[in-house]
């Protein structure tokens, strides 16, 4: 089932033609910087590269061949014609340094785009450019601490983070200089609040949050949080992993946040594309506003007609700078914004709902099903956990075994193992655009790995059976490292 | 509802497994003073066709013009077969390769692209990529930190002709950890660092870095500055663009011991322009400091039965095991941008690249001939250009620039701001997708802008 490695296919001087210029050169390159060697790229056919990438593709659980109920990453269905539509010539052909008159079809929807998460998020402003979810956390702190900073609080840097947090955000706190604070969680899923009172004092920076939690419980104490962290002279900072499950029901910038992103390739459905790439928008409240990083798209009118322009360092010279080298990933946004004019007011609403009922239900199945939930007393968002510490226990087979089971049948694996306080977990969100015939189904799977672990637990281990590679040796992979392919002796033979 | 499949019916039945009675119900434990009623700045929805009639007349007005600007964005041919296969449902929609077994598409199709990559440039080991290249100037500095820890110094000294874009992400990234971003002087006859400027340095720095060929279009002395670093105990980070390392020496071959450390703009490898982005950060470096690199990584190993498979690797660096500890808190790569350089490298291959390379070499040499022959507009510098080179005019270069745009010519990067030593200073950028045509209109419309404004 493996697919041979390009560079396999290669023989010397093949060559596909048609896809480079095919005049007599005179361009020229002064010896004393040209390379000796020959750069290793594959020699084959158009024929060849079309078949391998697309065999390669193959290989692949996506949204658009599996259910992929991977927690906290909302993979639901990427409508085609945001895909088509940001593709449409004249979008694709525009230069980042074009001028803004020959741009104005692509900064109106950027300027609606704005406005429009503005409205979904509660906040007052909106930076586009950050190019990942990632990105937009280290814009987030950056800008709590360039408030701090322009204020006169050199000593205010610590942020404070729950346990149960995404990793990016520890690892963010630290790129912006600042120190980090871990607080527990409690048993009900809720931030510890004494544990936040303990640690808010005059070196408070901000807090981040998420909001239904990655434990996929909404944090019932908001508000108070809100309060005491600025009371304490802390900034709200709203991770917006998790926003799938609120939108149109309620916004963070109610809820007290001060500032915020917004995974665009998860809410509002811009494709995953195999890792990437991602675009992680920053939304503001009124204090921060002087702080967003440039450009951002402005409006205003010449000749009685709309024109829109960037603001950069001049308009917003407070601003924590650039993040990308032109406006961030501008394409993607392209496609959020098609996402959003075809959803419309009332569908964003609905996504909240359907994404919180398709999880709900899910978990209320697995539940009737005996398999045990983290926190059962509580409402799930728009995904929740199962442990699967009583199977890891009594049959000997772990939530990884399930994960990798589930791929024999049809469906890509939860996330597993995060939020890491909950034992042998794993995280399902199956969004709003999944029917309740795929979800029963994944129900279905889940029980059958269970009955096939009662019977035979070693072959649950030994799974995946029906992928195009079983079970990988990460330790060899890490230890023995391969890394890149290298012509051997007899290459290109 | 767009994109819910429920029926009424099976709302129903839903909410009865759940046990409640309706969906509001679902929300009952956000407090009631939250939940807003309308989104007053969302528009009603749209049909497909509404909205593709929009986004149609939306791109149309952006079309047009004839683009002769580069400046870290490059026009190249994209072959049709890259985008029909990287947009492929099974590329476009699937996510990060943890589950490995069901990802070996996207983990191969990156270790090929590591693989290429490792070649172009020289080095030992690529990431599967970082976002663009000004965030990786920003990621190359805090990795060459982690990589020297002999060096206690903070500052990274930049050639001349560095992006100044790049200078800025990088200050506004890596700045807040207490890095500093210095410039050599720039030789205003050959556009390259000036000469013997090394010598006048103080405290060496932890890390050079050497945009070639540069911002400015023109050939930095790459092997003086790297043997210069090296003997002074500072890294050598390489900026490069991948089109022109077909033919250009590549950075691990720089002086007598290479660049540790190589990023680049990934652009111009089967991305289109797009207004800026999605594009991807290339970054390769030696084996030894390969647990310093942030990003994700995928290593060829074997699976149970003893087959070769791929997954991704050296997890430990990164921020959903290490957290506070990460190399970095990048998360994603920009892997459906890989997909397509990966199937764009692999049509045209090192022939093809060089092709590619060497006739955007030729048509800018040959839009410098036309455009000096203009009365007022001369070239700047004396030394040899890439694919990009920069004309001085006399006059400030805004109004000449308006001037073309409406002629439907983008002329250039207007440098006085950002290089004012080189007075009304253009820079232009001609690649293969420009036709002989395509530099006499520009030449004539110039014309036309000069005898205008005169």
């Amino acid at each position: 089932m493996t697919e041979q490695l390009i560079f396999e296919r290669s023989r010397p001087g093949r060559r596909s033609y048609a896809q480079a210029p095919l005049d007599d050169i005179t361009g020229a390159i002064p010896s004393e910087y040209q390379r000796e060697d020959v750069p290793v790229l594959p020699e084959v056919s158009e024929l060849q590269v079309v078949r391998h990438f697309t065999r390669l593709s193959q290989q692949n659980f996506s949204i658009d061949t599996h259910f992929y109920p991977l927690g906290s990453c909302t993979m639901k269905y990427n409508p085609r014609a945001c895909n088509s539509l940001a593709l449409l010539p004249g979008f694709a052909s525009r230069h980042p340094l074009g001028p803004a008159s020959h741009g104005q079809g692509f900064m109106e929807c950027m300027y609606e785009l704005q406005e429009m998460l503005k409205s979904v998020t509660g906040m007052k402003a909106v930076s586009l450019t950050p190019m990942a979810g990632a990105q937009g956390e280290l814009a987030g702190v950056a800008m709590i601490r360039a408030y701090h900073l322009a204020n006169g609080h050199e000593e205010r840097d610590e942020i404070i983070v729950p346990d149960a947090a995404h990793g990016t955000n520890p690892a963010t706190a630290i790129m912006c200089g600042c120190t980090v604070r871990e607080i527990p969680t409690d048993s009900a899923g809720d931030v510890d609040l004494e544990a936040l009172k303990a640690v808010l004092g005059p070196k408070t920076a901000g807090i981040m949050l998420t909001n239904p939690s990655t434990l996929g419980v909404f944090e019932r104490h908001i508000t108070e949080i809100a309060e005491l962290v600025h009371d304490a002279g802390g900034l709200l900072y709203y991770d917006g992993a998790n926003l799938n499950a609120i939108l149109g029901k309620v916004r963070p910038g109610d809820m007290g946040f001060d500032v915020i992103h917004l995974n665009l390739h998860k809410t509002f459905s811009t494709p995953h594309g195999g890792g990437g790439p991602g675009s992680g928008a920053v939304g503001v409240g009124e204090r921060l506003k002087p702080f967003l990083p440039i450009p951002v798209v402005g409006k205003s009118e010449q000749n009685g007609a709309p024109f829109y322009d960037w603001l950069t360092e001049d308009d917003l010279p407070q601003s924590i700078g650039r993040l990308s080298g032109f406006m961030g990933n501008a394409g993607v946004l392209l496609r959020a914004y098609v996402y959003m004019r075809m959803v419309g007011k009332d569908g964003m609403k609905r996504i909240g709902e359907f994404a919180t009922l398709n999880a709900n239900y899910l978990e209320a199945r697995l539940k009737e099903a005996g398999f045990e939930l983290a926190f059962p007393e509580r409402r799930a968002s728009h995904e929740f956990i199962v442990t699967l510490k009583n199977e890891a226990k009594t049959l000997h087979v772990n939530a990884m075994d399930f994960a990798k089971a589930l791929l024999d049948k049809g469906f890509h694996a939860p996330t597993t193992y995060f939020p890491l306080l909950v034992p042998e977990c794993l995280l399902i969100e199956p969004t709003e655009t999944e029917t309740r015939e795929s979800v029963d189904r994944f129900v279905e799977a889940l029980v059958q790995i269970r009955e096939e672990a009662k019977i035979d637990a070693e072959k649950v281990r030994g799974a995946p059976y029906t992928t195009p590679v079983r079970r990988l040796d990460d330790v060899k992979a890490a230890r023995q490292l391969d890394l890149a392919w290298k012509p051997g002796p007899s290459a290109n033979s | 509802m767009p994109f819910i499949p429920h029926t009424d019916d099976e709302v129903e039945a839903m909410l009865g497994a759940i046990g409640v009675n309706s969906i509001d119900d679902l929300f009952n434990e956000i407090p009631r003073d939250l939940l807003i009623k309308d989104l007053d700045g969302v528009p009603d929805a749209l049909s497909e066709m509404e909205v593709s009639r929009m986004m149609r007349e939306r791109a149309a007005r952006d079309r047009g013009a004839r683009c002769f600007i580069g400046a870290g964005a490059y026009e190249h041919h994209i072959p049709a077969a890259v985008w029909d296969i990287a947009t492929r449902g099974e590329f476009y929609s699937a996510y990060t390769p943890y589950q490995a077994e069901a990802s070996q598409g996207t983990l191969q199709t990156i270790y090929e692209y590591q693989s290429m990559v490792c070649s172009l440039t020289g080095l030992d080991v690529s990431n599967a990529s970082l976002y663009d290249c000004a965030s990786g100037l920003a990621e190359a500095a805090l990795m060459a930190v982690r990589a020297n820890r002999k060096s206690k110094s903070r500052r990274i000294l930049l050639s001349a002709g560095v992006s100044p874009t790049y200078e800025k992400v990088a200050t506004a990234i890596a700045g807040t950890q207490g890095l500093t971003f210095e410039r050599l002087p720039l030789d205003l006859d050959t556009g390259a660092s000036k000469p013997g400027s090394l010598n006048e340095q103080g405290e060496p720095p932890i890390a050079v870095v050497i945009q070639q060929p540069s911002f400015l279009g023109v050939y930095e002395n790459v092997d003086a500055i790297t043997d210069w670093a090296h003997a002074n105990g500072a890294l050598v980070i390489a900026v490069v663009n991948p089109t022109s390392l077909a033919v250009l020496k590549a950075p691990g071959s720089w002086g007598a011991a290479g660049a540790d450390i190589a990023i680049g703009e990934g652009q111009a490898l089967g991305v289109p322009l797009s207004s800026g982005g999605p594009y991807f950060g290339i970054m390769t470096c030696k084996s030894e400091i390969v647990r310093q690199m942030p990003g994700r990584i995928v290593g060829r190993t074997t699976d149970l039965d003893g087959n070769p498979g791929f997954t991704l690797t050296l997890q430990a660096r990164e921020q959903h095991i290490r957290r506070s500890k990460a190399t970095s808190n990048i998360c994603t790569n920009q892997g459906l941008m890989v997909t397509a350089a990966t199937i764009y490298m692999s049509l045209l291959g090192a022939e093809g690249l060089r092709r590619v390379a060497l006739t955007s070499q030729q048509q800018t040499a040959k839009l410098l001939d036309l455009l000096t022959s203009i009365k007022g507009v001369e070239r700047a510098f004396s030394a040899p250009h890439f694919h990009e080179a920069v004309i001085q005019l006399d006059r400030p270069v805004g109004p000449v620039l308006a001037h073309l745009a409406a002629n439907d010519v983008l002329g250039g990067f207007d440098l006085s701001k950002t290089y004012p030593e080189l007075g009304n200073a253009l820079l232009v950028c001609a690649t293969e997708t420009k036709t002989d045509e395509d530099l006499d209109v520009y030449r004539s419309a110039l014309q036309d802008a000069m005898s205008a404004a005169a």
